[in-house]
């Protein structure tokens, strides 16, 4: 008897026939997985190539397919909110569910896909846009994907062990204390966010020492492609918000583990510290999102419409703007909390005030387009549709940062509708701008244009559906996180709308993977290295990328330097080809990953035997590296050669 | 490895060069960690609730042999790494043993420290304060303490392996650590304690 109450803990406290489904299905992919790597005996390829890699592009290619899984996780839970609000009184969810989708959406979408997402890109292309052989700490690296990668996981078992976190993705407290959220469902939230966060913030120093300090010869810091600078800011940013949200989660954790007082209502607890401590975080958050977004628009702005990025030195300091702005403007989540007129009057005026340099860049993308030779190719069209929608969104912003107007806007559906209004068109749509840009320097073939375009409609038509009705209801006092409506409020037949836009956008994702397919057995492989007529250092190398990457180091003339080597007879390879010394692959990330696994469930359960073995055994990890002698290797001039000429001569 | 001489050996690989700017940015990262644990300790000081205030629990005997032993060990990394920079390797050593004993000493006032605290009351669930308290000085206390493993196991590979570009360069690394330990806790004796005693 003893053992099965051990057991209870993990029973779903809130179960459905829709929970015990997913059960089944994730047994079933489970064992599907391991009999199919089994029956192809793909373990051994399975571990040298891809768990044990420090590759910063197979790293990369790991981020992102993390991000498009946990993009149709994020979806799934949309598109089952979207159905329940659909009609008035709808019985498909309810409150607690509806309470535990919003959670998981908002965090996952965020968290678990949007930070990835643009982690993959960085990791794919700021090394080959700084002439770099990878980034400064290829193992740190790798730890970095698989903390990712075991937060990810930890979150997403939540709903089928023990419960999902409900106190929403901002988990206010004393709504996330432990009266009010008794599951351990808030526990996941703490712990998971914790393990991805200290991840993210290696990353960000990686990244930065990358970029700082091994960019090729003559690329001076103006002379850097947009989207490495892009990257730069969003990374000094992680260096800067991390910290916050690592002692925010924290004091968190041991007010529920622990029952300290630092979020509570007694004994001096001041739950409105954990609302501070998380959008000094989570503002500057979004930025880390956006800007590699706007990074990603530049770049393919420029190549599509044929002309160098107008403004660049102005694209440049507006992101440093940006970035100094993001930390500033933290009070206007909460304006109706109770901070007094004149606080919320100078968060009102730093608020408005980051649309100014957000505007120039707006700008600036358009006069690159003018007088461009425009190609309407995917990418292409994702950058265009952009600007208006993400202008919009932009104009709302602005609404919502006024203070005294927002007491009508807070936490209605006019707010759900302006951050999905800049996250879809703004980072969301430069993500699949980016993923069709640069597929083919990854994959070797190119995505279908024609299904590409088609998955564009879509996902605009059906954004455009979803999101804009909720600004007419949101105006007209319909309230986020509210599960359902009664037919007299008359939010009914909007509601129906934004369900059907839902529908259509699920649509267009499902022609991504179609896409994926389709061009998989159809595309050319016969692309050459440069399919695009690109003009960063990205496309002078060839394709597939060689682990290498540059088998002579580069040399810059200006941001635009394969441009000048294919038109204005820069050259960009000189001397002779010299031994390469590269990082050795390492078990230990993907151990460390594993470890901090368990660890983080045992503390979720309260399982402390298991939990101090599990951090013993992080510091012995920790210990081990200190004294290992990892001197890397070396690839042999032969070997370069050879690899060069199979891949289309020496460059 | 290219080995530039020009440069002091921890310094001379361009490996060893990215390991002392990325552990800078770390360093702007830690900055952030510990500001985050001030404001909420400032936030909070005055919210003791039903428990003890700063002033009633703080005693100046133990903070001021904390004080003490922790910068003489910053002074005495200083020696060992100037030691480095000459080449000599056993007044390195010894000087690196120096402050990891220092650094022991200060760890064993402040687990004292914290059972004073116990016993007069002032518990991790006491009060806000007391939360607060206890787990700015705790990640304090707990960077030392990594701090000393670590500290110990460079020690053990500059003694087998001797003054090499790597083990210079973490020598290095771990003496930038330990002196912003020193100004984290100069911090904490000025606005934590000094401030909570007047």
């Amino acid at each position: 008897m003893e053992f099965l109450e051990f057991f209870e803990r993990f029973a779903i406290p809130h179960p459905s026939p829709a929970i015990y489904a997913s059960m089944v299905a994730i047994a079933l992919t489970s064992i599907g997985i391991v009999a199919g790597l089994t029956y192809f005996k793909k373990w051994g390829y399975l571990w040298r190539e891809w768990l044990t890699t420090v590759d910063h592009k197979k790293i990369g290619i790991m981020y992102l397919v993390s991000a498009l899984l946990m993009l149709f996780r994020g979806g799934a839970d949309a598109i089952m909110m979207r159905a329940q609000l659909a009609t008035p009184d709808a019985k498909l969810l309810d409150a607690q569910h509806y309470n535990e989708i919003f959670t998981t959406h908002g965090v996952v979408m965020i968290i678990f896909m949007a930070m990835p997402f643009i982690f993959a890109f960085m990791n794919l292309i700021v090394p080959l846009q700084i002439g770099a052989r990878d980034v400064a700490f290829p193992r740190l690296n790798a730890l970095s994907f698989w903390l990712f990668f075991a937060g990810a996981m930890l979150f997403n078992i939540s709903f089928v062990v023990g419960g999902s976190p409900d106190a929403g993705w901002t988990s206010y407290f004393p709504l996330a204390g432990n009266d009010f959220s008794e599951s351990v469902g808030t526990n996941y939230y703490m712990l998971a966010i914790q393990i991805s966060g200290i991840g993210s913030l290696m990353t960000g120093i990686n990244m930065c020492t990358t970029i700082l300090k091994m960019r090729a010869p003559g690329m001076t810091l103006m002379k850097m492609p947009m989207f490495t600078w892009s990257a730069f800011i969003a990374n000094v940013i992680i260096v800067f918000a991390f910290p916050v949200l690592t002692v925010a989660l924290i004091m968190g954790t041991t007010d529920r583990l622990f029952a300290t007082n630092f979020f509570t209502t007694e004994s001096g607890g001041m739950d409105m510290l954990w609302a501070n401590f998380f959008w000094i975080w989570g503002h500057p958050e979004v930025y880390i999102l956006i800007l590699p977004a706007f990074g990603l628009y530049s770049e393919i702005i420029s190549t599509f419409s044929r002309r160098n990025l107008y403004g660049y030195s102005s694209m440049v300091w507006s992101m440093i703007l940006i970035s100094l702005l993001s930390f500033l403007v933290w009070t206007h989540h909460f304006f109706t909390m109770g901070q007094g007129a004149l606080t919320n009057s100078i968060f009102s005026i730093t608020t408005m005030a980051i649309a100014v340099p957000t505007g120039v860049k707006i700008f600036n993308w358009l006069f690159t387009m003018w007088k461009g030779k425009i190609r309407f190719t995917v990418p292409m069209l994702y950058s265009i549709g952009f600007i208006p929608l993400f202008t919009i969104g932009g104009v709302t912003g602005v609404m919502l940062a006024m203070s005294a107007a927002d007491y009508q806007y807070h936490n209605t559906m006019f707010l759900v509708a302006h951050f999905h209004n800049t996250i879809i068109p703004g980072v969301v749509f430069a993500m699949l701008a980016g993923l069709t840009y640069y597929w083919p320097k990854f994959f070797g073939f190119m995505l279908n244009e024609k299904i590409g375009k088609v998955t564009f409609w879509l996902l605009t038509v059906g954004f455009v559906l979803a999101f804009f009705p909720m600004y007419l209801t949101g105006l007209d006092g319909q309230a986020r996180r509210m599960y359902t409506y009664s037919e007299a409020t008359g939010f009914g037949p909007l509601n129906m709308l934004s369900f059907i836009g839902a529908a259509l956008m699920a649509i267009g994702f499902v022609t991504i993977v179609y896409n994926v397919y389709y061009s998989f057995k159809n595309s050319s492989r016969d692309i050459g290295s440069d399919p695009w007529d690109a003009r960063s250092l990205e496309w002078a190398t060839h394709t597939p990328v060689p682990e290498y990457n540059f088998a002579r180091t580069p040399q810059i003339s200006s941001s635009e330097t394969f441009w000048d080597s294919k038109k204005n007879g820069h050259v960009l390879f000189k001397g002779e080809i010299e031994e390469i010394h590269m990082p050795n692959n390492s078990g230990v990330p993907f151990i460390m990953g594993i470890i901090f696994f368990i660890a983080g469930f045992s503390f979720i359960f309260a399982l402390w035997v298991p939990a101090v073995i599990g951090l013993i055994g992080i510091f012995v990890c920790m210990a081990m590296r200190s004294f290992e002698k990892d001197h890397g290797r070396h690839i042999s001039v032969k070997e370069i050669k050879e690899t060069e000429e199979k891949l289309g001569g020496a460059k | 490895m290219h080995i530039d001489h020009s440069q002091p050996l921890e310094y001379s690989t361009q490996q060893n060069q990215l390991n002392i700017l990325g552990f800078w940015i770390f360093l702007g990262a830690e900055i952030m960690l510990f500001a985050t644990l001030f404001t909420a300790y400032f936030t909070l000081e005055g919210r003791t609730g039903s428990g003890p205030t700063p002033a009633e629990i703080f005693e100046i005997t133990p903070v001021l042999i904390e004080t003490f032993v922790l910068l003489t060990s910053s002074f005495t990394i200083g020696l060992g790494i100037h030691a480095m920079r000459l080449g000599r390797k056993n007044a390195m050593m010894t000087f690196f043993g120096i402050t990891l004993l220092l650094g022991l000493c200060f760890l064993g006032v402040e687990v004292f420290e914290f059972m004073h605290y116990y016993h007069v009351g002032a518990t991790y669930q006491t009060s806000a304060f007391t939360a607060a308290l206890l787990t700015t000085l705790g990640t304090h206390g707990g960077h030392v303490t990594l701090g000393l493993f670590w500290g110990t196991f460079i020690l053990l590979q500059v003694k087998k392996r001797g003054l090499t570009p790597e083990t210079a360069n973490k020598s290095f690394i771990f003496s930038l650590y330990w002196h912003f330990l020193d100004v984290v806790w100069i911090f904490i004796f000025s606005f934590i304690y000094l401030k909570g005693m007047m």
